[in-house]
């Protein structure tokens, strides 16, 4: 009886590792790492910046995760409803590495998550100011799975705690066509533009203590077709 | 036993696969909505920030002492004009609900920019334009331009204005920043 109850509790654990490993290595939730938008015709605008948190201006969640709040002394977001968001004001940058502007992004744990479809998503928003251009909103649904794949769990598998390595990929998911974002502009010469968006990730080291140690982001907004710049259809 | 290791294989195999696709990973905390009917048929909401525990940070090269401790906020020229704030929102009952962003700044192309996102966790965001001059009794008034999750599809505005506390109570804030949204759906007027 106690040998059945033995090889019952370990056919459970074995199926149960072959399920989630199933899932780990399923090729299938692998996300396209091309932008929609670097193979169109229309004119894009880049602004990168580091998604590090101890880079940014200010970077602020609920302190109990290990990618700690900076400064150290900004005030937490620890209450039920935010608990689950982070916030964090940074400084943009263009395609030359010149100061392109501000953005404030707002991140929270999407319930719209699932697992089993390779989907980690999060719901992000950007207030961007642009000197002497005007101001931006942006909406994303944005899918982690890859890198948590391919970077998070082999630090955590790793015997120094640590992943390095040259990973890039497009983390915009949505809410619009071909997974793309929603960027609507406010003022100056963005005003009442409406436009697509993506936002990748080019990591290089990620630390289980830290989070990631060294990365580059990029935000890609398809810049709209300016007077005769329009093309006509043909007959 | 090779028949009972295989059943419990199966079975381990089943019980993640339904823990996977029915244990929800994200389970966000959610306040009450505390919205009230207005009489052309729309909708309002109240919120509000205390200040200054509410406040997150304030970049503005303008100021001596930087919010939070130990921020270093960009010295450049473009940036001379711009007051960046984050803040904690609050509903009626005074809970915490969402974060928000104001941005304030003038220059040459843009013109005299303020402006406001409200982010709700669970709910969605808004995006708001205001009126850089107040009216009467301090009010401002902007336009809601866009908004996500369930504002998406809303037209309306936001009344921002500062109430100073008046109670007298020693751990009492300064005052408070008063957010009214009024929404209607697509299509209809305010």
């Amino acid at each position: 009886m106690i040998r059945h109850l033995i090889a019952l509790l370990l056919g459970i654990v074995a199926g149960a590792a072959a399920f989630l490993a199933l899932l780990y290595f399923n090729p299938f939730t692998s996300q396209n790492n091309l932008s929609p938008l670097s193979v169109g015709s229309n004119e894009v605008m880049n602004l990168t910046f580091s998604p590090v948190a101890s880079d940014s201006l200010v970077y602020t969640n609920n302190g109990e995760t290990r990618i700690k709040p900076h400064p150290e002394k900004v005030l937490q977001l620890w209450e039920a409803s935010v608990r689950r968001t982070a916030a964090a004001a940074t400084v943009l940058y263009d395609s030359r590495g010149g100061m392109a502007g501000v953005g404030v992004k707002f991140s929270s744990d999407s319930e719209a998550t699932r697992l089993m479809n390779g989907e980690a998503m999060v719901e992000s928003v950007w207030h961007i100011y642009l000197p002497g251009r005007g101001t931006l909103f942006v909406e994303q649904n944005e899918n982690y799975w890859s890198y948590l794949r391919e970077i998070v769990i082999p630090a955590y598998w790793s015997s120094v705690d640590s992943w390095k390595g040259n990973w890039h990929g497009t983390i915009t998911a949505g809410p619009g066509v071909l997974g793309l974002g929603r960027v609507v502009g406010g003022s100056g010469e963005f005003a009442d533009f409406e436009s697509s968006v993506t936002e990748s990730i080019t990591a290089r080291a990620y630390s289980v203590a830290h989070g990631p140690v060294a990365a580059d982001s990029n935000l890609t907004i398809e810049l709209p077709l300016r007077v005769g710049q329009e093309v006509v259809a043909e007959d | 036993m090779i028949k009972t290791f295989i059943f419990g294989l199966v079975l381990g195999i089943a019980g993640a696969a339904v823990a996977v696709a029915y244990v929800p990973v994200v389970d966000q905390h959610r306040e009450a909505s505390i919205i009230a009917v207005t009489p052309n048929g729309g909708n309002s909401e109240t919120f509000h920030i205390n200040i200054p525990m509410d406040r997150i940070m304030v970049g503005s090269p303008a100021r001596r002492q930087p919010l939070p401790v130990g921020l270093q906020w960009p010295v450049d020229d473009g940036l001379a004009n711009l007051r960046s704030e984050l803040f904690k929102v609050r509903n009626q009952r005074d809970a915490v609900i969402g974060v928000a962003s104001r941005m304030a700044s003038k220059d040459d192309v843009a013109g005299e920019v303020l402006e406001w996102v409200l982010h709700f966790p669970a709910r969605g965001s808004m995006y708001i334009s205001m009126q850089s001059n107040a009216g009467e009794g301090g009010h401002r008034v902007g336009r809601i331009r866009t908004g996500s999750g369930e504002f998406e599809g809303y037209q309306g505005s936001l009344t921002e204005r500062w109430v100073a506390d008046t109670s007298g109570s020693e751990d009492a804030p300064a005052g408070r920043i008063e957010l009214v949204s009024r929404f209607v759906g697509a299509g209809e007027e305010l």
